[in-house]
């Protein structure tokens, strides 16, 4: 029957139209809160600079400390790891990417006949872990585009927690750095135990400051109160670096997405334009061939039926000559 | 002219305080007040749960009640890190006030409650804050 083809055809183009029109929405929406996410780690920086340059001023004035956050195990048997992914898909490859790096190391781990304990942060590495029947010690979301301190805190809790009471003797942090908005990678990170302070202290941006301060209580005190506060800002700042990995990825994949949707618009509109063309022909070869069978070589008649025909289809006939894809 | 004091209290979200002042007023774990001027030595400490108070060179008063943190002086530069903090504008003193008769409840039912004795203690912080 002809016209089938461009009734399929047109429908299909429906259909991608409302897809582009989602994923267009989903872009400009990932657009907006990955700028947001970017102010917010920028915010944060300060606190997690200033934490940084107070561990270097207790290194300088000499703080030892016997903390049980610096316990390094003489042998690691277990070693937890928590996974930062996203709560929602359509990310492109955000989550699968921190997956899979995450499996990775497990299997690593366990290769060498150690235990493993998983932190799931974020609804899509809990799912994947469970189906695949790992165990899952502790599983956080819900938050994982909008992180608050808070959070941070009660994530950084549990694990210290496990730490603390030797359930794990290292603990490994998994998620996406947030290099610029073209570029997230994701990296493992020790978490626990805490590198001594001289290492801290080394690690942080070093500015030669003078070793003459007065502590109170005591250095050993000040560092105590302040390793707690120094993880939680740690892991704060990892999951607002995921947050805005995970907008930008968003973004990113739902642009590419878009642009899709549009090419196979155009596509499908060629083709669907080419059919109807093709299903006019087919109609006037059909009614000049039945008009000379019927009139026995009198052309008038089928002039008289071929006109009659254009002026019915005369509003479709310049467009579709025209094939314009827009 | 005096030297002033840079002051700035970091939350762990942002920079929620920054100013000059000629004198802030903390107070350690030891349970005692120190004041701070400019040019005191170089000073670090833990910060009890109770206020801070930012005497501004116009002869005004800022004041936090910040709930734990470090207190970091150095270069005439006074900072001030809190994971818990509020200034005394943010303090809402009804919620404070039924926070403060909760944990009070709380306390005389079972007065080894840990949990209320610290919530008593910060309502009672937010509410001396928001008065003064």
């Amino acid at each position: 029957m002809p016209g089938g083809r461009e009734r399929e055809l047109r429908r299909r183009i429906g259909s991608i139209q409302s897809t582009k029109k989602i994923t267009r929405a989903m872009e400009l929406i990932a657009a907006t809160r990955v700028v947001k996410a970017m102010q917010r780690a920028n915010a944060a920086r300060p606190y997690a600079r200033l934490i940084t340059s107070v561990i270097e001023d207790l290194a300088a004035g000499g703080a030892e400390v016997d903390h049980p956050l610096l316990r390094q195990a003489p042998e690691v048997r277990n070693v937890g790891f928590i996974i930062i992914t996203g709560d929602r898909g359509l990310a492109g490859a955000y989550n699968t990417s921190v997956i899979r790096t995450a499996e990775r190391q497990v299997m690593a781990h366990v290769s060498e006949g150690k235990g493993y304990s998983l932190c799931c942060v974020g609804r899509k590495s809990a799912s994947y872990f469970r189906f695949r029947n790992y165990r899952i010690d502790n599983a956080m979301s819900g938050f994982s585009d909008n992180p608050s301190y808070d959070d941070a805190r009660r994530i950084a809790e549990t694990v210290s927690e496990s730490f603390l009471v030797e359930a794990v003797d290292q603990v490994e942090l998994i998620y996406t750095e947030f290099v610029s908005m073209g570029t997230q990678r994701v990296v493992v990170r020790r978490f626990l135990p805490l590198v001594d302070t001289e290492m801290m202290a080394r690690e942080g941006s070093g500015t030669g400051r003078e070793g003459s301060f007065e502590f109170e209580p005591s250095p050993e005190a000040v560092l105590e109160a302040l390793l707690p506060r120094y993880t939680e800002a740690r892991l704060y700042g990892a999951l607002l670096d995921a947050a805005a990995s995970e907008h930008a990825s968003r973004q990113r994949a739902m642009k590419a997405a878009t642009d899709n949707a549009e090419e196979l618009i155009t596509k499908l509109s060629r083709a669907m334009n080419q059919a109807r063309q093709d299903a006019i022909t087919t109609e006037i070869m059909e009614i000049v061939g039945g008009a000379e069978a019927l009139g026995g070589g009198d052309t008038t008649d089928v002039d008289i039926a071929l006109a009659s025909m254009l002026a019915g289809t005369d509003a479709s006939m310049p467009t579709a000559a025209g094939a314009s894809p827009a | 002219m005096a030297v002033e004091l840079d002051v700035e209290l970091v939350s762990p979200e942002e920079v929620t305080y920054s100013g000059s002042a000629e004198m802030v007023i903390v107070r350690t774990v030891e349970e005692g007040d120190i004041a701070f001027q400019a040019g005191h030595v170089p000073f670090l400490g833990v910060l009890a749960p109770w206020s801070v108070d930012v005497l501004r060179p116009g002869g005004e008063r800022d004041t936090f009640a910040v709930h734990r943190g470090f207190v970091e002086v150095s270069h005439n530069k006074v900072t001030i890190l809190s994971d818990v903090s509020e200034a005394a504008d943010e303090i809402d003193t009804t919620r404070a006030e039924t926070a403060r008769q909760r944990a009070a409840e709380a306390l005389a039912v079972d007065a080894e409650d840990v949990e209320a004795a610290a919530a008593l203690e910060r309502a009672e912080l937010r509410l001396r804050v928001a008065a003064a």
